[in-house]
């Protein structure tokens, strides 16, 4: 176990080593949040449509979603491990007397933390001190608080453990490209990192949130503000798990397979 | 010890022509060729031994040591190493041995040299005192002092092999693999580096198998020699052994061509390979090619 948590602490290091990115990261969040915010104001004062999402309940997911965008943002991966995969960096991997998956788990688990650590504070604090409509509220309850870190953590197995699938599938194809175009359109899309899963219309919606995708973000932001409760978050909270354990066992067979078959030539 | 039986390894490559049509047409139709990376490699090494594995390129070196690592899974043969079958026990493997592949890193590129020192003491469970004592002696014997607080991005690539090589003697391993260890190393530092491994297998007589083009480096630390080819084993001596066999057939070359040039013949092309055989203090390198020319591994 201290192995791995040594591997949180690397990247949290490497993520506090650019202050730069860092700051720019943080501005892009802020002013992003913001914007979708004003958005959904313009949506809801049209009347055109009614918001299947009450609009404070829209501005917390806005915002807890931008405060935690490392945590859930599929498209995010670590390029070294691309990088490794691509150029045979990984035979030094491959030495070392752990799991390749639990390592690599880890690694992203630690990548995902560390940053989000680093910028879920100030965003927040953006968040809370902004005026009335635009300002995030508190969560909907002490449950809903509690399911709302459960659900997080949960999401965040999910999320990672679909990453660990896509670099295991890199084994096999050697350009992460498609699959990273892919991913990057699709399962943002699906997840609800776009728009929240409520917008999408029936039946589609239905389909939607028994896919992965909509166990990861979807579940814990709703959760918060109260939108999503009683039987149907339960239902989710069990489809997270299920689809943690479907999704790791999936990325363990296939880590496995790779390990048998690897090449590494030159060098 | 280290016993490879019969090792066989063969490599899929892809191969097309030049051009943008080649390509389009690759895009449908794969041609891919068999390489074979090893055909049929076999030795024994003992603990504590100091061997060199030379050979062109493309021969098969760093094959071999990517299997003995655990890394790569061979196609036919056995191979076992202190009993272990590397690719099958892996982990329980890797914790006896320390890698060194000469061009690649395994320091994390954005954080100092020191993190990563620090990283792969968890991953291996090194106790702290061990740490810090196998530290203290790798700053001092490669000196690191300065540079072990630098991230490993702004090293030159001699700071970053010197840091290399003690990221993987960390763990004090029984076993060493280097894979070029010494490429792109000033003279300062190759003396350095083949100083340490020296010191190493004496003080705690380590196993060490080198590959490296660098001849010097070979005598300097090599008590025997291991020459492999096509992925086969040519020879296996010492270094005089080597010198002696590319004496043999030369004598035996000089001798076929002394008997064409009485029979009148031009022996022109003779000339090329005048007397290295006699000097004692033949250049390695030019010995080395010679005995690839002569055996026709190139």
């Amino acid at each position: 176990m201290k192995k791995y948590i040594s591997f949180f602490r690397v990247r949290f290091a490497t993520g506090l080593q650019y202050r730069m990115a860092a700051v720019t990261a943080l501005t892009t969040q802020f002013f992003w949040g913001l914007m979708e915010c004003l958005i959904y104001k313009a949506l809801m004062e049209s009347n055109a449509v009614s918001l299947p999402m009450g609009y404070p309940a829209i501005v917390s997911y806005i915002w807890l979603k931008e405060a935690f965008y490392a945590l859930f943002n599929t498209w995010a991966t670590d390029n070294d491990l691309f990088g490794m995969i691509v150029d045979g960096g990984i035979s030094y991997e491959f030495c070392r007397p752990v799991s390749v998956y639990g390592m690599w788990f880890a690694r992203s688990l630690g990548s995902r933390v560390a940053e989000a650590a680093l910028r879920c504070g100030p965003v927040l604090l953006c968040a809370i001190i902004l005026p009335a409509p635009y300002r995030i509220g508190p969560p909907a309850g002490l449950t809903a608080f509690l399911f709302f870190l459960l659900t997080m953590f949960l999401s965040l197995m999910v999320t990672v453990s679909f990453c660990m699938v896509v670099y295991m599938l890199c084994f096999f194809t050697i350009s992460p490209t498609g699959w990273r175009i892919l991913f990057t359109g699709a399962v943002e899309f699906l997840s609800g990192s776009v728009i929240p899963l409520p917008f999408i219309p029936q039946p589609y919606n239905s389909i939607i949130s028994f896919l992965p995708f909509a166990s990861m973000l979807n579940v814990p932001l709703r959760t918060y503000s109260g939108d999503l409760a009683g039987n149907a978050l339960i239902q989710a909270v069990f489809l997270q798990i299920f689809w943690f354990i479907v999704l790791y066992l999936f990325g363990y067979r296939l880590c496995h397979k790779a390990e048998n078959r690897i090449v590494i030539q030159g060098g | 010890m280290i016993v490879m039986d019969n090792v066989c390894k063969t490599y899929k490559v892809a191969k097309r022509n030049a051009g943008l049509k080649e390509a389009c047409r690759h895009l449908f139709h794969r041609e891919t060729e068999e390489i074979r990376a090893l055909t049929d490699v076999s030795f024994q090494i003992a603990d504590g031994e100091m061997v060199g594995y030379i050979g062109p390129n493309g021969a098969g070196k760093s094959s071999t040591i990517k299997i003995l690592s655990g890394i790569l899974t061979p196609d036919c043969g056995t191979c076992s190493v202190d009993g272990r079958i590397p690719w099958k026990n892996r982990i329980e493997h890797v914790k006896q041995i320390g890698v060194v592949f000469g061009q690649r890193s395994q320091l994390w590129w954005d954080i100092p040299v020191n993190d990563s020192f620090e990283l792969i003491k968890e991953i291996y469970s090194i106790p702290a005192e061990q740490y810090k004592h196998t530290l203290d002696e790798l700053t001092e014997l490669l000196s690191l002092q300065e540079i072990l607080k630098t991230p490993t991005r702004q090293l030159s690539l001699g700071q970053r092999m010197r840091c290399e090589i003690s990221a993987s003697l960390l763990h004090q391993p029984k076993l060493l693999f280097l894979d070029e260890p010494t490429i792109g190393l000033d003279a300062v530092s190759k003396l350095a580096v083949r100083d340490f491994i020296k010191k190493l297998n004496k003080e705690h007589s380590t196993t060490v198998l080198l590959t490296t083009h660098d001849m010097q480096d070979i005598e300097a630390i090599a008590e025997r020699v291991i020459l492999i080819g096509k992925g086969k084993v040519l020879m296996d001596g010492t270094l005089q052994d080597m010198k002696d066999l590319v004496r043999l057939t030369d004598d035996a070359q000089s001798k076929k061509n002394d008997a064409a040039q009485s029979r009148g013949n031009d022996a022109a092309q003779s000339c090329m390979d005048t007397d290295i055989t006699g000097k004692e203090n033949d250049n390695l390198d030019q010995i080395v090619a010679k005995l690839y020319q002569q055996l026709d591994i190139l």
